[in-house]
Order: structure tokens, then sequence, then C-alpha cells
């Protein structure tokens, strides 16, 4: 959008420290968090309180990788809670297939939600926000129209995958990292990754310069919708239970959160993903920090809003040339 | 009528003029002004025909006050998406209002309602302020907005443990409960502040700059509107309007209920959508989101006249609704574009 309004020249000084902010800002508030919680919360420093955290940021952080995807690509997906419902009723209702079957009925469940969302947005274009509404409305709905009530998942595999651990690890925060660095390599090193960058920074110019727009937007909320998914199982592996009617709450918002305040812009054609990774981490803390100083969780909640614009006045000066 | 965005000029005038030269574009035009009513008046011509207890006075009593609060937010979103933005803030808003006019009503009236609308309020011009003088995007400053206004909520009622009871026999409660002619007192509310809405957007010089900044922001900067305060303007208003309804629901429901108005934002931008106002914003009218509103709580009705389908189809057929709506308007407005 052109600015109209005579814009004051920036001064040097603040045009840096902005930039430096959008930059390393989350890493800086990440390592500031750990630095308070280190010498003000007591037990903080304890292995276990780590691996409480990395458990519990885990699912947000597969999220948000998609997240980020679709606002690179100048996008957004509001139907990523709506699918890890989804993605918990489809494990209940198949568990007893065993979890692989179920997994695979999940996968497919996500990337059925976000081919119709890839399908209305690049096909009819219909609005992001718009078309992933419609979904997220109507995922949740599906999700409880196939299991009205809470469940309880009793498989001796999903508990090891959801309360295990190798080397210390549990296997849920390797597979964030696991999923964090693919989806890392596919943006920087990918046809695919400068195709979605070229597409988020102009679309009009991508389709001039003739890449497969529709193909590549079908992709990445295909994409969104698997990990969502990915992210509801372990959810479920993790509680032990499906509970369509609560699970992914809220969740894209968290998502949105982790990757504004890690550095993406909204107008599209960047993505970050460490920044993204330390986005979702610099809210569990935030939270973590919170709650562990008595403040109520409705505060954690306040306090995330603040943080919210705090992260989009720094990237404003510099969303798109 | 035309609803380009490079022709602000036209854009300015409202829905009411066609300038539309062929017939098709003029039936395409009315399809998508229009299209909700006739499909509101279709499914409550069957819903009658089919169930004894659809067209019963106590039903359609029900479906009106209870259509009236959202109305009320929808209204508010009306400008908002005209203008080309959007808030997800009002649910939180709402319930926000709610309480704040619960805890107040123990002062008496005036207090139960100008509490609610000053904060409401405040968070709307916030809202608008951060959007129109900061320039960062609506859809980010009202989702922390969302986040904030259910935090305080849920501060001043120690999470939500706290319910605040309307005081008894107080004036404020005949608000929500009170009929006039026998209808309730939200409806004669919801049907004075669409009037005033329409009025408001039709007939004034504000209403003029909302249909010039969301047709184009810059031509309406360059025609000497003045886009920053029209903004911060419209999101005041939503703000005050969704703590209204809220505190309304709180006189109706005798409570501020904590637990209200989780996804109250979607539904008012599915009214309003389907009430024909396009997203892309610059067109709209308040009588569509009005008719909207009733659209989806006809439909709500009508899957609990069936019974055998709960809630959760409630939001299959809702948002499957919403897809065939936001289809067919996105291939009328590309139609009309077309030369």
């Amino acid at each position: 959008m052109a600015d109209l309004t005579l814009r004051r020249a920036l001064p040097a000084d603040r045009e840096r420290v902005l930039r430096w902010l959008q930059e390393y800002g989350v890493y800086a508030g990440v390592a500031l968090l750990l630095l308070v919680n280190i010498a003000f919360t007591p037990h903080f420093l304890s292995a276990e309180n780590f691996r409480t955290q990395a458990v519990q940021v885990a699912p947000v952080v597969i999220v948000a990788l998609g997240m980020a995807l679709a606002i690179g690509s100048e996008g957004v997906d509001l139907s990523v809670g709506s699918v890890m419902a989804l993605s918990t009723s489809l494990v209940a209702l198949y568990m007893g297939y065993g979890p692989w079957i179920a997994l695979i009925v999940a996968i497919v469940g996500g990337a059925a939600v976000g081919l119709a969302n890839g399908s209305l947005i690049a096909f009819i274009g219909v609005q992001p926000i718009v078309a992933t509404l419609a979904l997220m409305v109507g995922a949740r709905g599906l999700a409880l129209v196939l299991l009205p009530q809470l469940e309880d998942i009793r498989d001796p595999g999903m508990a090891t995958l959801g309360s295990g651990e190798f080397a210390g690890v549990p296997y849920v925060v390797l597979i964030a990292v696991a999923l964090a660095l693919v989806v890392a390599f596919v943006v920087r090193r990918t046809t695919f990754g400068r195709q979605l960058l070229a597409i988020g920074d102009s679309r009009p110019a991508a389709k001039l310069a003739g890449l497969p727009v529709r193909r590549v937007l079908i992709v990445v909320y295909v994409v969104c919708g698997v990990l969502a998914a990915v992210a509801g199982f372990l959810a479920t592996a993790r509680l032990s239970a499906s509970d369509p009617t609560s699970l992914g709450s809220l969740m894209e918002l968290s998502a949105i959160t982790a990757v504004v305040v890690g550095g993406t812009p909204l107008t599209g054609g960047r993505v970050r993903i460490g920044g993204t990774v330390a986005g979702a981490v610099l809210i569990q803390l935030l939270t973590a920090t919170l709650i562990k100083h008595d403040l109520e969780p409705s505060w954690t909640q306040i306090a995330q809003a603040v943080v919210i614009i705090l992260a989009v006045y720094a990237a404003r000066e510099r969303g798109k040339r | 009528m035309t609803v380009v965005k490079d022709e602000p000029v036209a854009v300015a005038y409202g829905p009411e003029e066609p300038a539309g030269s062929g017939r098709g574009e003029r039936l395409s035009a009315l399809a998508q002004q229009h299209g909700a009513l006739v499909a509101l008046i279709a499914i409550a011509a069957v819903a009658s025909l089919s169930f004894d207890s659809f067209a019963t006075t106590g039903n359609i009593e029900n479906m009106a006050v209870s259509s009236a609060f959202l109305a009320i937010v929808a209204l508010g979103m009306t400008f908002v998406i005209i203008t080309g933005g959007i808030d997800l803030s009002v649910g939180s808003v709402f319930v926000l209002g709610g309480v704040l006019a619960a805890w107040g009503s123990r002062h008496g009236t005036l207090v139960a309602l100008l509490l609610p609308l000053a904060v409401c309020g405040l968070f709307g011009l916030v809202n608008g302020l951060l959007i129109a003088r900061l320039r960062l995007a609506p859809f980010i400053v009202t989702l922390a907005a969302m986040l904030g206004a259910r935090g305080v909520m849920l501060s001043i009622t120690d999470e939500g443990a706290d319910t605040y009871l309307v005081a008894e026999g107080s004036f404020f409660a005949d608000l929500g409960q009170g009929k006039l002619l026998g209808i309730g007192v939200p409806v004669w509310i919801t049907a004075a502040l669409f009037v005033a809405g329409g009025v408001l957007l039709r007939r004034t010089r504000f209403g003029q700059h909302v249909y010039a900044v969301g047709g184009n922001e810059d031509a309406a900067a360059l025609m000497g509107a003045p886009v920053a305060r029209t903004k911060t303007l419209v999101y005041t208003l939503n703000g005050l309007l969704a703590g209204f309804a809220g505190a309304l629901n709180a006189a109706w429901l005798d409570s501020g209920v904590t637990i209200l108005g989780y996804g109250m934002e979607l539904e008012a931008i599915a009214a309003v959508v389907i009430g024909g106002t396009l997203l892309s914003g610059g067109m709209g009218f308040v009588g569509g989101s009005l008719v909207g509103v009733l659209l989806l709580k006809v439909i709500q009705n009508v899957i609990n006249q069936i019974g055998s389908l709960d809630s959760a189809y409630q939001q299959v057929v809702s948002g499957g609704f919403l897809v065939v709506v936001v289809i067919a308007q996105t291939w009328l407005a590309r139609r009309r574009r077309a030369p």
C-alpha cells in the first residue's frame, strides 16, 4: 500500500535500533527472560523444568512452522486449531487399527482441510483470512460430530511417544526440532522456498514471472494442515486422551504470535524459521515466568497482547520495500 | 453499482445507485446485495411449513431477542469492514462489557451503562489509534486486543470464578427483560441502533468518508477525507457497540457470564459478509448485516428443531454455508469487475 502521508525520514540511529530489534529482538527477549528466571525464580535451573517447558512448547512450534509458510505467502491460516481438534477425533476413531494408521488418517484429514483452504484461496481468489475462517468453524464442527466427547486413549505406543525420551530429550521435542530443520531447509535451499517468498513479496509479479502460483499456494496450505494434524496427534499422545472440544483452541493465535514475534512480516515475502521457534519459546517463557511469580494467568494474556503489539511495531518500519 | 477500487467517487455514494450497464450485471449486483434476504425468506418459509414449532410467537420472540445482541455487534463490524479493516476483539469486548455492566448495576443503571461503554470504548479507541496512526495491521492489533480484553475480564472476575449478578429490581434489568408493545426491549434498541447506523453511514459526511476510505484509501486522502480520524472513530464506535451489546446481554441474563463471546467475532464477520458487505472494503450496508444475523440465527434454530442434529452440526453447516456465500460473493464481484 502506497504511503501518501509524508513520512518523516527516520533518524539513522532509530532505524538501526528497529532493524536490530526485528532481526534479533526475539533472541534477546528469550535470553533476557532466561536470565531473569535464573536470578529470581526458585527451582528454575533444573532439567525437569526445562523438559516440561520444552514439551509444552513443541506443538506450538510445529503449528507455527506451517503458519510461517502461510504468512510468508502473504496469507494466514486460522483453521490450524480446528485441524488439531479434527486430528485428535480421527486418532480416537482409528486407534483400533494401531497408532500408525491413526496418524496416517489424521494427516489425510489435515491435508484435506489444507487442500480446501488452498483451493479457495488459489483458484477462487477468496481472501485467506475468510477462507480459513470458514474452515475453522467447519473443521471444529466436524471434529465434534466425529467424536462428541472426550475419550481416553489407551495405547502403549502412544504412551511411549507422549512421555518417552531419547538421551534425555522427549520425543515430542525431537520431532519439533526435526520438523523445524526440514522447514528451514525448504525455505532457504529449495526452488519451492524461493517461489513461496516471491509470491509473498508480490503475487502479480510472481504470476507475470511465470511461477506456478496456484500450486505453491495449495502446497503451503496443505503443509499447514498436515503440520497442525501432526501437532494434534502428538498432543493426543501426550494427554493420553482425545478432547476435540478444547484441543487446539486459540492455537491459531499462539502460532501467529510466535511467527510475528519471530520477525516474519505479516506482509509476506520473508520467512524466519529460527525466529518463529524462538518466538514460541519466548511466549512460553513469558507465561511460565508470570505464573511462577504468582500472577494470575489472565495477566499472561495481557502480557502476550503487549508483546504482539511491540513486535508488530518493531517490524512495521521494514515490512515491504 | 460499481465496487471497483479505482472508482472511489462512485463508491462514496453507497450501494443504492446501480451504475451497471448490462442487465446481467444488474442482476448479479442484486444477487450480491439481496441474496441473503431471499435465502432468509425461503428458509423461514420452508421451516414454518415443516415444523409446527417454528412459526410460533414464542419461538420468533426468542430468536429476535437472541439475535439482537449479535446484531448490535455486527452493526459496528459493518462499519469496520467497509473501511477495509477487521476487528477480532469484539467477542472479548462483549464479555468484558457484560461483566462490567453486571458489576456496575449495584451502583445504579447509569453506572451499569456508562462503565462498560467507557472501558470498551477505550479498547476501541486504542485499536483505532494503533491502526490509523501507527499503521499497524488491523488483524493483528485487534487480535492482541482480543487477548487483552479477555485478560482484563478474567482478572476482574478472579479467573472467571466470580460471577456478578445484576442488582435485583433495577431498571437496568428491564432494559434486557422488559417488553414494549409485546416486543422485547433489546429488539427495539437494536432496531433504533440500526436506523441510526444506516443514517450515519448513508446520510452523513462521516459515512461518505467511511466508504471512501474503504474504496481507496490513497484517493480518499487526496480528496481531503480525514483517513486516520475516520478509521479511529470507526474502531471506537465498534468497541462502544460491542460493549453495549454485552451490557444489554448481561441485563437479559441477569449476570455477566464470563464464558460467552468465544467465536462471536467470527459470527459477526460471517453475518456482515453474508449480508453483502465486501471484505475488501468500500461497499456494504447495515441492513444486509441485520439480514445476515437473522439468517444465521434461523439456520441455527432450524438445526435445533431437527433435534437429532446437535450443535456440532450447526458449526459444520455454518462453516459450509459461509464457504458457499464467500465463493458466490467472490465470483459475483469478479464478474462485475470484468469489462
